[in-house]
């Protein structure tokens, strides 16, 4: 029975940590879900060319090189050695050690070696990302929506970067040097550890059962912090590395310019421009009379929402967008961000099975001074590496603002009322639209 | 075109010149410097004239999604009624909409901004530059966003002023990365928000760490912005703000 201990131990480590991180993800879902509907299943080939391009292929990412490069590492290294996270939780149950390498042969050597190399880059890569952040101080990082928590969050994903890849390097140099300096079967000579057999020197002067105890201790915290790191995600702006992949799916393939055309509002125009229209009448759709544009989470689309899930907070749009360039108060990221928030108020409301309460994501996350400083130029959504589309958020509140509120700065009103009356942003007469003609010398 | 309709003619070509095009005085100028053009490759074409209205742009970037509709339906109502196929204009805005947001509403044509129509005439012979009056002119091109980044065409403005032989320079940031101008959203029509610097100021510094002898447009409002930022610097002796077609007349000497 003693013998099962460590087992046991593994199957509740993994299943209560897999299981926490199985019901945060559904409570992210579920609060996706209360976004109203979007379409965004049309063109599927495009959509998985999207993805493959943007997420997998990180295409939009490599714009900004040096980072670019850095982030390809680490992404690359994630992958890899989460390969070698299969053999380890095999391992954890069966209370084998390497089980894959009596199978795996010659190959296992390359992997074990590979994983090695990507572990010593991303060691180097996260140290240049916290340098970038923390000592040459990127203005991006600094604004001041990055003040506190998200500023806390970006730090700790790389110190446990740090740590999860130091036990992964510790653990293969120990058991390299059980391999090296016992006969004991368990040991299987077995992998290549072109990176941690450097470390070697550390364990000269110990004995065989301290060894083995590096040994043990650094293959359980790695396996354990990788757990918690994956139940971290559900807190961080780390959530990403996840919904990167159904947010460039999902994303808007339309030319960037284009706006939606209300439906809602689609249906009331036509009755009004049409003089047989029985002003009495059912709207000629089912779509529910819902408020115009967006005051919270909710009147937003799910896409919209899981956007603001999948943020990694990079700061990429802000550093591109006029507004923020020019000292105004928006930032895109800042938008992202808010609706995060919010929604994951509503979220922990839900959790414990009471009402939202009364704040709104206007106002009390993103005031109006914010929201009319952007010029619409789409430089959020070009910038954005996994296809963020601040814009459209932005969009929506102004209407919100304009259609049920009528609460547009003046100039706007003015203009509006110009369109309305003249057919021009400006107080012209109609008549005069082709005066132009008359100024040049031409009879048409 | 009511005129032209009522002889049973239709022309190859609506130009739609937008509000900015028809009042503005800048930008009537380069409404005439793009009709000239037109005469001069004898493309058959009509204007709506006191017919056309807002397309509804600035109301929908503002959240009017009611006023921009209804002008949208009822553009759309003429320029259906006189069977429209093809439709070029020298506003992006307008371009934008017509081309990407009337469709959805009914309103079907072939949508190109004078830029690309510009290229194809110069690519077909029909308009032809010579004299290289552009010769060893610095030009930088300001992208307009709704040309740009929101429909993707870099390329056309760029290819006219290369056959001006003009020298292009690009400014840093430029094409996917080019600054806004600071009009788009309807920005034109209102205040600017508190900040340290107005957009336009910071774009104009941009073009001219190219030091240009002609900052290009290809949008009435930038063109607008640029001029204004221009003049702020005190360079308006120096530099000249110029939309392509202006150029591009300037080169036909018409
Ligand atoms: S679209 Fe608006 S928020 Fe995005 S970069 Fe432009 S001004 Fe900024
Ligand atoms: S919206 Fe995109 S570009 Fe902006 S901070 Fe988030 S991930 Fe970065």
């Amino acid at each position: 029975m003693g013998a099962y201990v460590s087992n046991i131990l593994f199957g509740i480590l993994f299943f209560s940590l897999v299981g926490l991180f199985t019901r945060n993800i559904r409570r992210v879902i579920r609060n996706i879900k209360l976004g109203t509907a979007a379409n965004r299943y049309d063109q599927p080939k495009k959509r998985w060319l999207h993805m493959a391009r943007i997420a997998l292929g990180q295409s939009k990412m490599v714009r900004k090189p040096l980072s670019g490069l850095l982030h390809v590492i680490v992404y690359v290294g994630f992958v890899v050695i989460n390969i070698e996270l299969l053999e380890i939780i095999v391992d954890g149950f069966l209370g084998t050690h390497r089980v894959f390498a009596p199978f795996l042969g010659g190959f296992y050597n390359v992997l074990i070696a590979t994983f090695e190399v990507f572990a010593a880059l991303v060691l180097v890569s996260v140290i240049l990302f916290w340098t970038r952040r923390n000592v040459m101080r990127i203005k991006r990082f600094w604004r001041a929506e990055m003040k506190g928590w998200p500023k806390w969050d970006a730090d700790i994903i790389l110190y446990a970067e740090v740590v999860l890849m130091g036990l992964f390097l510790t653990m293969n140099a120990s058991d390299y040097w059980l391999q090296i300096n016992t006969q004991d079967p368990h040991y299987l000579t077995a992998g290549s550890f072109p990176v941690s057999q450097w470390i070697l020197p550390l364990f000269d002067g110990l004995g065989v059962a301290q060894v083995v105890a590096v040994e043990r201790i650094s293959w359980w915290l790695h396996i354990t912090g990788i757990l918690l790191f994956l139940n971290y995600l559900y807190y961080s702006k780390h959530l990403h590395i996840i919904l990167a992949f159904p947010n460039t799916w999902f994303a808007k393939l339309a030319p960037q310019g284009q706006f939606t055309n209300m439906p809602e509002v689609t249906d009331e125009v036509k009755l009004m421009l049409d003089p047989n229209a029985d002003p009495y009448a059912a709207p000629a759709s089912d779509v529910a009379p819902s408020t115009f544009g967006a005051a919270d989470v909710a009147d937003l689309n799910w896409v919209q929402l899981m956007n603001a899930y999948s943020c990694t907070e990079c700061g990429r749009c802000t550093a591109e967008c006029p507004a923020s360039q020019t000292g105004k108060k928006l930032s895109p990221r800042k938008i992202m961000m808010d609706t995060r928030d919010r929604l994951s108020e509503v979220g922990a409301a839900l959790n414990k099975g009471k009402q939202p309460n009364a704040n709104t994501l206007l106002d009390n996350y993103i005031s109006r001074e914010e929201l009319w400083a952007c010029t619409s130029c789409n430089a959020c959504v070009e910038a954005c590496p996994i296809a963020i589309d601040p814009l459209s958020i932005i969009s929506d509140m102004r209407r919100y603002l304009v259609m049920e509120q009528s609460a547009a700065p003046t100039g706007l009103n003015n203009m509006m009322s110009n369109v309305e009356n003249n057919g021009a942003p400006w107080p012209f007469n109609r008549q005069d639209r082709i005066a132009w003609r008359d100024e040049i010398n031409i009879s048409k | 075109m009511a005129e032209l309709a009522a002889q049973g003619k239709q022309p190859e070509v609506l130009f739609w010149v937008g509000c900015a095009g028809s009042f503005d005085d800048r930008a009537k100028k380069i409404t005439k410097a793009f009709v000239k053009l037109l005469l001069k490759a004898e493309i058959s074409f009509a204007v709506l004239g006191p017919e056309e209205s807002c397309t509804g742009d600035p109301a929908k970037r503002a959240g009017n999604e009611f006023l921009f509709q209804m002008q949208a339906m009822t553009n759309i109502e003429v320029l259906n009624g006189y069977e429209i196929k093809k439709v070029v204009t020298a506003c992006p805005h307008c371009f934008n909409t017509l081309k990407n947001e009337y469709p959805g509403l009914g309103g079907h044509y072939e949508v190109v901004h004078h830029t690309q129509f510009l290229k194809q005439l110069l690519d077909q012979g029909k308009l032809k530059v010579e004299g290289g009056q552009f010769k060893g002119k610095r030009i930088t091109f300001h992208d307009p966003c709704y040309l740009g980044r929101a429909n993707n065409e870099y390329q056309a403005p760029r290819d006219v002023l290369t056959k001006l032989e003009g020298e292009l320079i690009e400014m840093k940031s430029c094409k996917a990365k080019g600054l806004c101008c600071g009009a788009g959203g309807a920005q034109m029509f209102k205040d600017a928000e508190a900040g340290n610097k107005e957009i336009n100021i910071k774009r104009t510094e941009q073009a001219l760490e190219t030091k240009p002898d002609i900052i290009a447009a290809g949008c009435p409002f930038c063109n607008t912005m640029m001029t204004d930022g221009v003049k702020n610097k005190e360079k308006e002796g120096a530099i000249a703000v110029m939309d392509i077609a202006e150029l591009v007349q300037q080169a036909e000497d018409l």
